[in-house]
């Protein structure tokens, strides 16, 4: 899947932007599931394939899967710390060392690191942003999700 | 809609679909065929058990999951707000439905440390866009008077979707991406 070209630097063409935009939801689940999308947009089932290959390999999606409901196969929770600006970086990296984080931002605030961390259980968890504690020497603020209230059905996207 | 751990799935088949899947399909012909063997079942099962996800809602969508800023939409805040409790499922309601909110959840607050309760999250392509987006917001949903702040991220450390590792997995074996960009 190694490419050389890459499509970040042209205008997105009508079938990128149709399998970008129309597919967030709804991926069909089906045995060739390429071809039921050829057939909705009219392309081949190769070249449906691998434009979702080629935007994937160029990062403009990160996945084509389930989007799962906060908690419902583990447990989840935005942590928080306030992390002195020289030393910003080496503890984003220890925080990114873990598996289970997987959103990581700066964040214009007292509060400068924000983290999502995700386990099988909430044990796990909190056993997590205790070693983080613990190895940084700074406190970590737990705001686990108590109601949702988004119907996440993707991100209607506007071309320029 | 609250979570607790009666809430998980449980049949151990599902659990590893959830593992096999969480980080994408394969890309190939036939996709459901590739995780099937991978969990030792058969594409049929691999489709009607994702079907029954989705039924129950433990899968929101099934899809396309796109990177925001690599396609443009580069400025992202979280905007917290300080919301009366019991007014908060209300406005969270109605700020989960406005389109501009890609986010929109309940969380706690920490005594002296953090005083705002309900979060959500604005995508645009520019900082101007979201501020204008989140004016917007205001003024739709009326929340004039209720305290906020904005949150704008500068650099991202790491995204990717969720992976319910096991503690045996529990170091990430996998270069993270890092972006240096600063907005």
């Amino acid at each position: 899947m190694a490419q050389k070209e890459s499509i970040l630097d042209r205008p997105l063409n009508e079938l990128e932007r149709r399998l970008l935009n129309d597919f967030q939801e709804g991926f069909p689940l089906t045995s060739r599931p390429f071809r039921t999308i050829a057939e909705s947009v009219g392309c081949t089932e190769d070249e449906a394939m691998h434009t979702l290959q080629q935007l994937q390999s160029n990062q403009l999606i990160s996945r084509v899967g389930p989007v799962f409901r906060p908690n419902r196969v583990g447990a989840s929770t935005l942590a928080a710390m306030e992390v002195p600006a020289e030393r910003l970086q080496v503890v984003a990296d220890i925080v990114n060392g873990y598996g289970e984080v997987n959103h990581n931002y700066e964040r214009e605030h007292q509060l400068n690191l924000w983290f999502v961390v995700t386990a099988a259980n909430r044990e796990m968890l909190e056993s997590i942003l205790l070693e983080i504690e613990h190895t940084t020497g700074l406190e970590v603020i737990d705001l686990p999700m108590i109601e949702d209230f988004h119907i996440n059905l993707g991100f209607p996207l506007q071309w320029l | 809609m609250i979570g607790n751990s009666e809430s998980l799935i449980s049949d151990p088949l599902d659990r590893e679909l959830v593992q096999a899947v969480q980080g994408g399909l394969p890309l190939v012909v036939n996709p459901y065929a590739a995780i099937a063997e991978q969990i030792g079942t058969d594409e049929t099962d691999v489709i009607r058990r994702l079907e029954r996800l989705l039924e129950s809602g433990d899968i929101r969508r099934f899809g396309v999951v796109v990177r925001h800023r690599e396609l443009g939409y580069r400025a992202n805040a979280m905007v917290v707000w300080d919301v009366n409790d019991k007014r908060v499922s209300e406005i969270g309601r109605l700020i989960g439905r406005q389109s501009c909110v890609t986010l929109c959840y309940r969380r706690p607050r920490r005594s002296g440390r953090w005083r705002y309760n309900l979060f959500c999250m604005i995508h645009g392509r520019s900082r101007e866009g979201v501020l204008n987006n989140l004016q917007l917001l205001i003024e739709n949903c009326g929340l004039e008077t209720i305290e906020h702040e904005v949150l704008f991220s500068r650099r991202r450390f790491k995204q990717r979707g969720a992976r319910y590792v096991t503690q045996k997995e529990s170091r990430d074996p996998l270069p993270c991406q890092t972006s240096l960009t600063v907005e």
